[in-house]
């Protein structure tokens, strides 16, 4: 299962992804997809220097998945971090335009009826 | 309410300029995140699901006007201008950057509040009874109590480093509206036959993956015992408390291991080896504590407000509000009044920085400036005059806080789950707003009548799922969120945990699998004024069991 890795940007907080050129971004959708379990590894490697310069902390690898065409998070978890609470669209990732085209969708009352 | 001295101030502001020191060597490399980690959470500041997260301590949920205004004025300036009040009397504030944090400890120290303890193996924010001090049936003020609780706890140098987490709540009036019962200790203030002032004392409470009740340790602890006593429950915690595993470290697994006789036995024995003068607690200390929470000087006045009455003969709405918001205050002619953080849709327990503002300015013309935080996620007015009641239900109306729901079945308590939580396996608060949105806050809401229902997102139970008489808990399962149903559990006196009903409910039906429930309930009544929890004290169980898992075809068995 490919795999995007993940930390969080010391000085703020905000939720960043390892970028193709071993930097790191904002946006879910600029991340480096990585094909296996040894890009995963190698990857991982470069963040954790970047954990030990003091630029991120708890860098971790999750997994990522093809929905719609579009590489999305598998996790609802990975979803949420990388968009923002699924109950404030004006809050996080998604806010800024930064959440992965294919995100968690929330059930909302008017979708369904009574038992 | 407290007013912090000399060396209250020097301490707190030492204390935000430690934290600078700690924040700047962080940045600078100088400290690694394991160095640091410990620093930032005595100082309560967490790495969250989507950032930083800050929780500060409202102690026993007290604050004035001026301190809600700071609040608002942090949640604009360096945060997301809102905020969340907790089931811990307390308010996070869910994106602050970690370099801006010293500067939110500075402002709130200029308010006299803090961050310190709301996180770590130390005893955290001393909780209290949100209707302290206002209450008919009140023994005594427990907010005294907890500030003296709260200035031996804090830094203390034995007991910062426990095993686990540790949570102290005091209830001073004959219902308990505190949860003293599911908290490691809980206290009960009481009088003897002498009519002297003592407490009713519980250990080993708690929720969490294993939830447990409180067992009575002593019937009657003096007053003066107060301190000594405490420091011997925490004294044989501290040295037998389970340190190799996390999940059994709280003193209720201690309890439930060497069961209440031993540990009662160990406790009266280390409080019999004190040093008798060492943490004696004299009438006259409790005294000066107390005249900070004296009471403002109200006049007493008719009962029954004219313009209270025509404005409920005319005004369903603000009739419904007088209904289930507003309770009588000790002193005649003045109310207690919830303001509802639980708006048909809202997220329980979020404030935007301009209610913020708008419940200070009321607290400030209305209220003796004084306002409660309570656990179940709503703000409180305690001293409105019965006559000013219309003025303030249409201030609360024009920043959307008059949600005339409290104690309802809207009135929901939800911890903030996999939206904000690294810890929670699913959401809570979407699933808290469509139980609100289905049930609504018409007469179908209100002829439900009082119902708590408590959401948590994790086995943690920070929405006390396992005390609310619904209680519902989120798991994830092969990917997909799940939601587990607990019925009967009760956070007052009568504290219980609830029967799992059986197996989980998806997202999507779990709303339907809640209207089940309560329309069994509303079924099986003997009378409109029967409550769920009667009713279901009643009935048991198998009624609803029956309803949920063979004659409904929402469940997901």
């Amino acid at each position: 299962m490919p795999d995007v890795i993940t930390a969080n940007r010391l000085a703020d907080g905000v939720v960043v992804f390892q970028t193709a050129d071993a930097g790191w971004s904002e946006d879910f959708n600029r991340a480096a997809v990585l094909p296996d379990a040894e890009a995963t590894k190698a990857a991982l490697a470069r963040a954790t220097e970047d954990v030990t310069r003091n630029l991120v902390v708890d860098a971790y690898a999750f997994a990522v998945e093809t929905r719609n065409g579009h590489v999305a998070p598998k996790a609802l978890r990975e979803a949420i971090r990388a968009a923002g609470p699924t109950t404030r669209r004006d809050l996080g990732k998604q806010a800024e335009g930064h959440a992965p085209l294919s995100g968690p969708t929330a059930v909302k009352e008017a979708d369904h009826v009574s038992l | 309410m407290y007013h912090y001295d000399d060396f209250d101030a020097a301490f707190v502001a030492a204390r935000v300029e430690q934290f600078r020191d700690q924040v700047a060597r962080r940045l600078s490399g100088e400290l690694t995140e394991e160095q640091f980690r410990p620093h930032r959470l005595m100082n309560g500041l967490y790495l969250q699901l989507h950032s930083y997260m800050l929780r500060i301590a409202v102690p026993y949920g007290t604050l004035n006007s001026r301190q809600m205004r700071k609040l608002a004025e942090i949640a604009r300036k360096y945060d997301r201008g809102y905020g969340h009040f907790t089931t811990r009397q307390n308010i996070q504030y869910n994106w602050p950057a970690l370099k801006d944090t010293p500067d939110i400890l500075a402002e709130l120290s200029s308010v006299e509040m803090h961050a310190i303890q709301t996180s770590g193996n130390c005893i955290r924010n001393v909780t209290a009874d949100h209707y302290a001090g206002v209450a008919h049936d009140e023994i005594a003020d427990p907010r005294p109590y907890a500030e003296i609780l709260r200035q031996w706890s804090s830094l203390h140098p034995e007991f910062s480093f426990l095993p686990r987490k540790f949570k102290i709540a005091v209830n001073g009036a004959a219902h308990d509206r505190a949860v003293i019962q599911a908290h490691d200790i809980g206290l009960q203030v009481v009088r003897n036959n002498e009519g002297e002032i003592g407490f009713t004392v519980y250990v080993g409470g708690g929720m969490g993956r294993t939830p447990f009740i409180g067992r009575k340790v002593r019937e009657f602890l003096p007053e003066r015992d107060l301190l000594a006593y405490i420091e011997a429950i925490l004294r044989v915690y501290n040295l037998e408390g389970r340190r190799d595993n996390k999940f059994k470290a709280r003193i209720k697994i201690l309890m439930h291991e060497k069961t209440l006789e031993t540990l009662r036995d160990e406790i009266e024995t280390e409080f019999a080896a004190r040093d008798a003068k060492a943490l004696d607690l004299p009438p006259e200390d409790v005294a000066r504590v107390a005249a900070f929470f004296a009471p403002p000087e109200l006049e007493p006045k008719k009962p029954v407000s004219d313009r209270v009455e025509r404005r409920k003969s005319k005004d369903s709405r603000f009739a419904s509000f007088f209904a289930s918001n507003v309770v009588a205050h000790k002193v005649p002619g003045y109310v207690v009044v919830t303001v509802s953080l639980k708006a048909i849709g809202a997220v329980p327990g979020d404030a935007s920085a301009d209610q913020m503002d708008a419940v200070a300015d009321l607290a400030e013309d209305y209220s003796h400036d004084e306002l409660r935080v309570s656990h179940e996620q709503n703000l409180i007015l305690p001293h409105v005059a019965l006559d000013d009641l219309p003025a303030v239900y249409d201030r609360l109306a024009s920043v959307d806080l008059a949600t005339a729901n409290a104690g309802a079945v809207t009135d929901i308590i939800a911890c903030p789950g996999l939206d904000y939580c690294t810890l929670a396996t699913a959401r809570s608060i979407p699933v808290a707003q469509r139980i609100a949105q289905r049930f609504g806050d018409g007469a179908r809401a209100r002829s439900i009548g009082p119902l708590k229902i408590n959401i948590s997102g994790c086995v943690n139970a920070c929405g006390h799922h396992h005390v609310g008489q619904i209680g519902i808990l989120g798991l994830e399962r092969a990917g997909e969120e799940t939601y587990q149903i607990t019925l009967g559990g009760s956070a007052d006196e009568n504290a219980a945990i609830g029967q799992i009903t059986g197996p989980g409910f998806s997202s999507e039906n779990i709303v339907g699998a809640i209207d089940t429930i309560v329309e069994t309930y509303m079924g099986l009544r003997r009378r409109d004024d029967e409550t769920f929890i009667e009713a279901f004290r009643r009935v048991g169980l198998a009624p609803f069991k029956e309803a949920l898992y063979e004659r409904s075809a929402g469940s997901d068995i």
